[in-house]
């Protein structure tokens, strides 16, 4: 069971990643603020399905917030893009800044009520003792199938041709006709639309508050570089990786103090360093990504499907 | 031959420093005399461990092209071993209280070393993300640990303590004065060797690593061992700054190592500036001013900083220290009585559209923030009502009308602007000429 909540937590995680990445690879800009227009995106379809049906919410709300990253791109980013990739990360680190005021400004600063539409609250099967919700499955299932429709638009349609060009080789590109800067606000565009469909199916899931960005947004960048810093497949291992370990770690009440007694060592209060030895993983269940973060940069500073290391 | 021949000589204490150097000190001497109430006094205080902490931040920001999301690590483990420290103080250590803030920064040291020797190992994005992990995983840590961070409460002390001790001179560290001349000095010789440090070779390839380090690299350079050594030199000075600040306000607690903490230096050390020096400096100043008065002003003060914080990134990236050494230059070069209309006018209608901007900011928030006290509220002494339509529509015709005119006026002043631009770096270059 923790298995599959694990799995859709990483996959959810995946939908972020993956924009991210994209955004990344291309352009060479870290979106700072891209938790932000996952952020937007659950507070957009909040509001759309308030005011009609979740599904409208589900469709609208990531065309809305595409087409605000792209405003974003083609009118502020793209002025900072000659100082260089420190100007444009600080320039989306002041946007996510600004984002997270004014969804305080309009949706107060406690959470809202996104709902999960109440078909879907059902169970949708019953393993041992557990149930798993059937909005579990729907994210998983959206999950993927944005994943394999990512897959073929980028390796079996012109549009993906062309994008794949531009990443690699943007002035051959340029040359051959293509209007590499209007494809780059396409990829920032649809970068951010997926996160703002990651943060549709996830707000609900979970929380809607304007702290939901920040909760999410430093473990995404871990996903990225434990993942290798522009790389699709090793984002998807990460992502998933992740997902998992939070979600078993949390239930789990292993300890060092734990494993020292079934092994015959005796570990009391009085010994050395026993608030350490005693604490428990789902207590650090939290700060275990960045742990893997640490320890990724010490073995493998490249990443899992790294190519090029710095 | 000609004056490129002539031999340089490396002369550190020469008189324009000496006069800036002496100026500083009594303008950090004579602050208290003309800021005397209480609550100036603490501003003061709080400015002076944020110039310190900005100017360390900058020392990887401006100098080594470090873009760090963790500097309140630094900071802020600087803060808890201080606090620790002066409670071990209390308890009858022979440690006077104004090394404390040394205590701090050799904290500083020790965990920039540690972390530094991960974060380090990357350098431009992929840096940035790596501090953020560090910031975050410091920060949950803290609340894991509550014996050492004192868990959501943190860890009180008492900077009093051991008054008795001939070590501290005679001073017990009561009267908020005192601690603000032992600020003073701290700020002094922190600023003076943060500043030297740029002169030392170190400093210099600093710079280049910054620069272009693949050239830096080539040259022979470690570029990953120069990142280090001046994030180790950048996390002392920041641990000083945390153990004044634990002896400030006799406190720490895991707020201090915050993301938002770590985002602030960002934020404003950007705004003062990272190109010049004395950039973070300002910064500083900002920075208190935004946290204290600013915030008393406005409940949405974070947004009007975030919009500016944006507008600086997009037309004047070297931040506020560079506007004014730029106007300084157009002074020097006679090029700035032609901007003193655009100004004039840009400045006004700036105003003017602001007010409108700040009218509806402030509206929206009297609805859905402080909803319980009324829908009355004034705008820079404009009286508004938020639940009537006319206030609504006044301020976004201000708001329009300001923003077209200034619109218009920034225009002929990018204009202006860049013509005097050429006729400066036309006339650089005949000087050049002049003296080969």
């Amino acid at each position: 069971m923790s298995m599959l909540n694990g799995l859709s937590y990483g996959l959810l995680l995946f939908m972020l990643s993956a924009g991210l990445t994209l955004i990344f690879s291309m352009m060479g800009v870290l979106n700072f603020a891209h938790a932000s227009f996952y952020m937007i995106g659950a507070y957009f379809a909040y509001q759309l399905s308030s005011w009609s049906n979740y599904w409208v919410g589900f469709l609208i709300a990531p065309i809305l917030v595409a087409l605000l990253g792209g405003l974003f791109e083609r009118y502020m980013l793209r002025k900072t893009h000659k100082f260089g990739h420190v100007a444009e990360l600080l320039l989306t680190f002041g946007l996510s800044f600004v984002i997270l005021e004014l969804v305080q400004l309009v949706w107060g600063r406690t959470s809202v009520d996104y709902a999960i539409p109440t078909a879907m609250q059902a169970p949708l099967f019953k393993l041992y003792d557990s149930t798993f919700q059937t909005y579990r499955g729907f994210m998983m299932l959206v999950a993927l199938l944005m994943l394999v429709s990512l897959y073929l638009l980028l390796k079996k349609t012109r549009i993906g041709l062309v994008i794949q060009a531009a990443l690699t080789h943007p002035d051959t590109t340029e040359a051959l006709g293509h209007n590499v800067p209007r494809v780059f606000a396409y990829v920032f565009a649809g970068g951010c639309g997926l996160a703002a469909l990651a943060g549709v199916i996830g707000g609900n899931a979970f929380i809607t508050e304007p702290g939901m960005a920040q909760s999410v947004g430093a473990i995404i960048f871990v996903v990225v570089v434990v993942g290798g810093m522009g790389s699709l497949g090793g984002a998807l291992i990460a992502s998933i990786l992740i997902g998992l370990m939070q979600t078993f770690a949390v239930g789990l009440d292993w300890s060092i103090l734990g494993g020292a007694k079934s092994l015959g060592v005796e570990i009391t209060s009085a010994t050395p360093g026993y608030s350490l030895w005693s604490l428990k993983l789902s207590q650090i269940a939290p700060i275990l990504p960045y742990l893997l973060l640490v320890l990724m940069l010490i073995v493998r500073p490249k990443g899992i499907m790294g190519t090029r290391d710095e | 031959m000609n004056s490129m021949m002539k031999p340089i000589h490396f002369k550190p204490l020469n008189g324009v420093r000496i006069v800036v150097w002496s100026a500083f000190a009594l303008i950090l001497v004579l602050l208290p005399a003309i800021f005397n109430s209480s609550f100036a006094m603490t501003l003061l205080c709080f400015t002076g461990i944020a110039v310190i902490a900005c100017l360390s931040y900058n020392m990887l920001l401006g100098q080594t092209g470090m873009l760090s999301f963790g500097h309140a690590v630094y900071t802020g483990l600087g803060s808890f071993v201080a606090v620790h420290a002066m409670n071990q103080i209390v308890a009858g250590w022979y440690l006077p209280m104004w090394l404390v803030p040394l205590v701090g920064g050799f904290a500083g040291l020790f965990f920039g070393v540690l972390f530094g020797y991960v974060t380090t190992r990357k350098s431009g994005t992929p840096f940035a993300m790596i501090t953020l992990g560090i910031g975050e995983l410091v920060f949950a840590a803290a609340l894991m640990f509550p014996w050492f961070f004192g868990g959501e409460a943190g860890i009180n002390s008492n900077r009093t303590a051991g008054k008795e001790m001939w070590v501290n001179f005679g001073l017990s560290f009561g009267p908020q004065i005192q601690v603000y001349y032992l600020i003073a000095v701290y700020v002094f010789f922190c600023t003076v060797a943060m500043y030297a440090f740029t002169l030392t070779p170190l400093g210099r390839i600093a710079n280049a690593v910054r620069d272009n380090p693949e050239r830096a690299e080539f040259v022979g350079y470690d570029t990953r061992l120069v990142r280090f050594l001046v994030l180790m030199a950048s996390s002392f000075f920041a641990g000083i700054a945390g153990g004044l600040s634990s002896l400030n306000i006799e406190a720490a607690n895991a707020e201090l190592l915050h993301a938002i903490r770590s985002g602030s230096y960002l934020l404003f050390v950007f705004l003062g500036g990272a190109i010049f020096f004395f950039g973070p400096i300002l910064g500083a100043v900002l920075l208190v001013f935004s946290l204290f008065m600013l915030s008393e002003f406005t409940k949405a003060w974070q947004l009007y900083i975030g919009i500016l914080f944006l507008i600086m990134v997009i037309y004047a990236p070297g931040g506020f220290s560079s506007l004014i050494m730029l106007n300084l230059r157009r002074v020097k070069y006679g090029e700035w009585r032609k901007m003193r209309w655009p100004y004039t006018w840009m400045f006004l209608f700036g105003l003017i559209a602001l007010w409108g901007f700040a009218s509806i900011v402030e509206m929206a928030y009297q609805i859905q923030v402080a909803a319980g006290s009324g829908s009355k509220l004034t705008v820079m002494t404009i009286p508004l009502d938020a639940a009537s339509t006319t206030s609504w529509v006044i301020a976004v015709i201000v708001l329009i009308a300001g923003g077209v005119a200034f619109e218009y006026w920034r225009r002929k002043f990018a204009k202006v602007w860049s013509d005097g631009e050429e006729r400066i770096a036309d006339a650089i270059k005949k000087a050049e000429a002049a003296i080969v």
